[in-house]
């Protein structure tokens, strides 16, 4: 054990900084480096008849995942992903703001609201939203009572219900890092900005936004990302129209049997996570 | 102090604050001439911090006024006011370079830029950093922090400065260093400064005047020698200074000077100061001694023209500059210890315990108080 420990750490001896590392590094290794190795090399494989893999290395897959074909379906993902998160932030910032220096004693009770739609199951929360949102839902039922609408509109399988499951499911992400880099901004130092003369929304501007910078960009990383991956929303609120990067993933595995491909689609999507992930940090760093 | 003369630039009260159903202020009034150094002094939790914040207008008084230059300014937003504030953890714009914090209030009023690019080396250079324009805030020290705070808050040429414990979070030599340089500051800009601090040190090094505070309300307000040479309440002269504080009982006696029996024990006569008033006769009022002002002879001689107490020594304390002598001068409540300052040569005093000794004060140097209704 110790040996093979020192070999993966390379040839160093084990001293007792990397055996105190080693519950760490183990948990690394089994389940970060190992798969995501095997899914990198799997990308290079060739897929045989009936889904077999068959051990012949070649770029075929990255060329095809290239494609001008599938080219929508990144152009719309990154779309998707980058709509939720600008949405996430114009109303994720305003409730951020509200629960750091206006809720008062009601502060906790809210957060803990907030993270609801965070500990309760998606699937519950879309199969709601559907219930909403269909032809014979809620929403239609209400709008149709009051006279807005004469025929019920068909909400699900659009943009707009993809937009909105995306939106309600990740606003915890944007709203929890704001939440928290707001927090930090010392109360004083937006009183020295009133204190020389700068009013509500100068001060704002001037002091409590640039402070609360990288609350922000953290914010925006922590919904993107995982927007990028995301498969269920489409495939529940969104229908086959308007599938995503994380549906094509999805379906080389689940259905096409074409797990090398499947492996290409999930490597560029990660070389892209871990390129953009970079440049946050140096950014952060700056 | 309720005389309003016409020089006075801020006049504050009687204001009246509750946060919840806590008392903080009660009718504290206040006012401030041009150009003075004024400080409110007094515990933590006493009202000093809210008043500040009050003029400031970070908080809304439940009654009473702020009128600052003959305006009324107690509705006034506090960035319309023109007073600034230095904040006691210096409340720089962490974002911003030297210069940009120091141009931040120079801008908010529309200043024009090539007059903003004059005023910043000079604010700069009247805190004494000239050059650090271009530095960022994290990589200042905290003194350094201190000197750009107040660079801020004076660039802007307000009517009055606010320092809320501006040098609490600086160690000892820089904070004797800073209390000359700000006095000093103060002198040649010829600006009202309001100071708040809990350093009676600080207070009586620096102001012109002290307002003294106590749970909410003000207890005196003098120059720092009226303080301490004349404290009106008990809690001024133990606050300030530190006194013994005892009990007497007003006995009938001569126009312009106080007899009293102090502690049931010992008849004292002492003058009265001008505008002194006493009450009446059979009331029973606190007195102060100084700790300084107690002389104690260890052989039996009777010093002429002063009181005299006869002591037992009970304790002895070194301190290094001066020694503490702890002595039980009363027989019918002797665990009442009372103490005296004796100068540093600890050889002059006797290390023996329990020895009779002779306590002496001069009787202008006995203060006379508030009424003790306890």
């Amino acid at each position: 054990m110790d040996r093979a420990l020192s070999w993966l750490l390379g040839g160093r001896k084990p001293a007792a900084s990397h055996l105190l590392l080693a519950p760490a590094s183990l948990w690394l290794i089994f389940f970060l480096i190992i798969p995501a190795g095997g899914l990198v090399l799997l990308s290079f494989a060739k897929t045989g008849p009936y889904g077999a893999i068959v051990w012949e290395f070649g770029f075929q897959n990255y060329r095809r995942a290239f494609d001008t074909k599938y080219l929508p379906v990144f152009a719309r993902t990154l779309a998707f992903a980058g709509g939720t998160t600008a949405l996430c932030l114009v109303l994720g910032y305003p409730l951020a703001y509200y629960l750091t220096f206006r809720a008062g004693r009601w502060r906790n009770a809210l957060l803990v609201g907030l993270m609801v739609p965070f500990w309760s199951s998606c699937l519950v929360a879309y199969y709601s939203w559907m219930i909403v949102l269909g032809k014979e839902g809620l929403l239609n039922t209400a709008l149709i009572r009051a006279g807005f609408l004469s025929a019920p509109i068909g909400f699900l399988y659009t943009p707009f219900a993809i937009l909105l499951g995306l939106v309600y499911f990740y606003l915890p992400f944007t709203v929890l890092p704001l939440y928290a880099s707001l927090e930090k901004v010392p109360r004083s130092v937006i009183e020295a900005a009133y204190d020389l003369g700068a009013g509500r929304w100068t001060a704002f501007f001037k002091v409590t936004l640039p402070l609360s910078l990288p609350g922000v960009v953290a914010g925006c990383v922590l919904t993107f990302i995982p927007c990028l991956g995301d498969f269920l929303t489409v495939e529940i609120l969104g229908g086959p129209r308007y599938y995503l990067l994380g549906n094509l993933i999805s379906n080389q595995f689940m259905m096409a049997q074409d797990w090398p491909f499947g492996s290409a689609l999930t490597s560029i999507l990660l070389a892209g996570l871990v390129g953009g992930l970079w440049l946050y940090q140096r950014w952060e760093k700056a | 102090m309720s005389t309003v003369s016409d020089d006075a630039l801020l006049e504050v009260g009687p204001l009246n604050k509750a946060f919840g159903t806590t008392p903080v202020l009660r009718d504290v009034s206040l006012t401030v001439r041009k150009g003075e150094f004024m400080t409110l002094l007094g515990p933590s939790g006493c009202g000093k911090t809210t008043t500040l914040r009050i003029i400031a207008g970070f908080e809304a008084p439940d009654g009473g006024r702020v009128r600052l230059s003959g305006v009324d300014v107690t509705d006034t937003p506090a960035y319309e006011r023109d007073v600034h504030t230095v904040f006691q953890h210096y409340a720089l714009f962490p974002h911003l370079s030297v210069a940009d914090n120091i141009a931040f209030g120079m801008r908010m009023d529309k200043v024009p830029e090539d007059e903003i690019r004059r005023r910043v080396p000079e604010a700069l250079s009247m805190v004494k950093l000239s050059g650090f324009e271009a530095r960022r805030i994290q990589s200042l020290s905290g003194g350094q922090m201190q000197r750009v705070a107040l660079a801020r808050a004076i660039a802007g040429r307000p009517a009055v400065l606010l320092l809320d414990e501006p040098l609490g979070a600086l160690d000892l030599k820089l904070r004797k260093e800073m209390q000359l340089e700000l006095k000093n500051l103060q002198r040649r800009l010829g600006l009202a400064f309001i100071y708040v601090t809990h350093d009676q040190e600080e207070a009586m090094t620096m102001s012109d005047r002290i307002a003294v505070f106590n749970a909410g309300r003000i207890e005196q307000v003098g120059t720092p020698g009226e303080i301490y040479e004349m404290p009106k309440t008990s809690f001024v002269a133990d606050f300030i200074g530190g006194a013994n504080i005892f009990s007497a009982k007003v006995l009938p006696g001569a126009a312009g000077r106080a007899h009293l029996m102090l502690e049931d024990e010992y008849e004292l006569d002492v003058p009265l100061d001008p505008y002194e008033t006493l009450p009446e006769a059979g009331a029973r009022v606190k007195i102060a001694i100084r700790p300084e002002r107690v002389k104690v002879f260890y052989k039996d001689e009777l010093p002429f023209g002063l009181i005299r107490f006869d002591a037992i020594l009970k304790d002895t304390v070194f301190l290094g500059d001066a020694c503490q002598i702890y002595l039980q001068m009363f027989k019918k409540a002797p665990e009442r210890l009372a103490i005296a300052w004796a100068g540093g040569d600890r050889y002059a005093v006797h290390d023996d315990m329990d020895v009779p000794v002779i306590a002496a004060v001069q009787p202008e140097d006995v203060y006379i108080l508030e009424r003790d209704d306890a």
